[in-house]
């Protein structure tokens, strides 16, 4: 099970919080599926204000871990004040770091992102950024100062699965003790089992599984499949090769059969 | 058996119950601060639309069960009601968004291009398909409330803005009632209104769109209302700029024309829900509550009123009835 910053999660399904039908679907969902950290926006749900408290009493109540995220803003500066928000709300020095580099991707600023991550880590907070797979990116990262990467799979909310396997492959070879989250652009739970399978430690939706016909339903679905991606990597799987290798042997068929 | 009760709250809830109780021979007062429907009350600020069908793309089966009949009840209290149904578009990048739609949805009939254009001119060559939800109607909510209370008024129902409580309490106090019902919220919903004499739409349109969903009601004399927004917070303030600039930007992506037209209003409130976003009935000091309607105040308070009225005339237990309002 991931560890991050030395705490143990009991799940490497992590769920986001928004767009579910309502909140007693939302705590179905993580009932059925057992995610084991949710991630909650400061700003969009709770209207820019701290008038969100009954919404953030109800996440407080699934019982799992909450990490708080920084969804929305657009400049250090935004993402820093609602980190600061985040930690007196939730009590926590977890944060979910996205700076907005694209209004219309929502494709995250990797500069801004580097300077958020090391006044936040400076400041005692726990960062897990949210970037994209870019090796060197990733790298200033964590010399910014943060011991967890979350690349996305894809731009957020579209569902399109891993765009990248390669890179995404090439983060895992680099820093293999850096826990590592793909986060985003995830659709189906055939994408989170293959990030799994990468040697992921964890995966980061919400789409997938708020917007689903039936979200408590999808959840178990994503819960299973990260299971079974989390069992076959430990179980050391084949190389792809191009000689097809019959399973049974050949010898001793009948040569008229 | 009732035969005399005081309704707190003069919104789309306590309107109904005080009709469904009147009409049942019971003699009703209405207690609200301000007394009677006004913008301190959030249904003030609804969009009017009874779309059981759209709604049941995201709200459980009994919001479209109940909601079918609320068509039917506002036209017999003599609402201005228009049965033109609702007319459901995406833009062309996000096609698959009314795909999900018409398969989460029924009672809805596709059109194609030429349909479009014969049902809504203004929209003609915009959108190569649409869903059309045949069965549903729209009112204008200010209007229906002031008319219902004009209505109750002559039948004999008091409105007062402070009365010593007699007979059965049916408390219908929305937001207000967070002091005996802990697990209710509030939901944040901005809406505008604008002017745009040019333009003519004859039936709701919803536009699906995964950030900036957006439905436009006609209220006559090219008067439109824009709404849509949906935040999880029980903020009561003034509309963000944010979701102010969404809303006319999905618009102007419905119709270019939209931006000319003249801002009339911009208004906010937030709608009492509880976790499942279902309404409730149940005990409370004296008599019953009401609560909870979320985004389906006019769509649900009609149904949720006779069954109301049903309990207290003839033990009738209702639907969403919830024995203990201190429950989360």
């Amino acid at each position: 099970m991931p560890v991050f910053y030395g705490t143990e999660i009991a799940s490497a399904l992590m769920l986001g919080t928004a767009l579910y039908p309502s909140p007693a679907i939302l705590a179905e969902a993580f009932r059925r599926s057992g995610a084991g950290v949710a991630t909650v926006s400061l700003r969009r749900e709770a209207g820019g204000g701290r008038e969100g408290q009954d919404f953030w009493a109800l996440i407080r109540d699934l019982g799992v871990r909450v990490l708080p995220n920084t969804a929305g803003c657009h400049s250090v500066r935004e993402a820093v004040t609602t980190a600061h928000m985040a930690r007196e709300v939730f009590g926590t020095d977890w944060i979910k770091l996205e700076v907005i580099g694209h209004a219309d991707t929502l494709q995250p600023d990797p500069f801004g992102l580097v300077e958020a991550t090391r006044i936040l880590s400076d400041e005692g907070f726990r960062v897990f950024p949210y970037c994209t797979e870019d090796l060197v990116l990733c790298d200033r990262l964590l010399r910014a100062g943060c011991g967890v990467l979350m690349p996305w799979g894809a731009p957020i909310g579209t569902g399109r699965g891993l765009m990248n396997p390669y890179g995404l492959r090439s983060l895992r070879a680099h820093f293999p003790d850096v826990p590592l989250v793909v986060d985003a652009g995830i659709g189906l739970p055939s994408h989170a089992a293959q990030a799994m399978e990468m040697g992921f430690d964890a995966v980061l939706l919400n789409t997938a599984v708020a917007r689903a016909g039936d979200p408590a339903a999808m959840a178990l679905a994503f819960a299973r499949a990260i299971e079974a991606g989390a069992l076959a990597r430990a179980a050391d799987p084949m190389e792809p090769r191009d000689m097809a290798a019959p399973s049974t042997p050949l010898l001793g068929q009948a040569v008229l059969a | 058996m009732t035969a005399e009760a005081t309704i707190l709250g003069a919104g789309v809830m306590g309107l109904c119950a005080a009709a469904e109780l009147s009409a049942r021979g019971v003699a009703v007062t209405v207690i609200d601060p301000a007394g009677g429907p006004g913008p301190q009350g959030c249904s003030w600020w609804a969009g009017g639309m009874l779309a059981p069908d759209c709604e049941g793309a995201l709200a459980e089966e009994p919001v479209v069960r109940l909601g079918h009949r609320a068509a039917d009840w506002w036209q017999a209290q003599g609402a201005s009601l228009t049965r033109a149904g609702t007319l459901v578009v995406t833009p062309g990048r996000d096609r698959g968004e009314l795909d999900t739609f018409a398969r989460r949805t029924t009672r809805h009939r596709w059109l194609d291009a030429a349909g479009i254009a014969q049902a809504e001119p203004l929209l003609a060559g915009r959108f190569d398909r649409a869903l059309l939800m045949e069965a549903e109607a729209h009112l204008t909510p200010r209007q229906a409330l002031t008319d219902l209370r004009a209505r109750l008024i002559a039948r004999g129902v008091d409105f007062c803005a402070e009365a010593p409580m007699w007979g059965t309490r049916v408390d219908c106090r929305g937001s207000a009632a967070r002091d005996i019902l802990p697990a209710l919220r509030g939901v944040r919903g901005e809406m505008v209104v604008l002017r745009a004499p040019d333009l003519a739409l004859s039936r709701p349109v919803r536009l699906l769109h995964p950030r900036f969903p957006l439905y436009v009601v006609p209220r006559g004399d090219g008067v439109f209302m824009l709404g849509a927004t949906q935040i999880e917070s029980g903020a009561r303030g003034g509309a963000t700029l944010r979701s102010v600039v969404e809303l006319l930007n999905a618009a102007y992506a419905l119709h270019p024309a939209f931006a000319e037209a003249e801002l009339l209003e911009i208004g906010c409130d937030a709608r009492p829900a509880f976790p499942d976003n279902l309404p409730r009935i149940g005990p409370a000091e004296g008599g019953i509550y009401l609560n909870g309607l979320f985004r389906h105040g006019f769509l649900l308070a009609p149904a949720l009123a006779g069954m109301a009225a049903d309990w207290l005339l003839t033990g009738k237990k209702p639907e969403f009835w919830h024995e203990d309002h201190r429950e989360r």
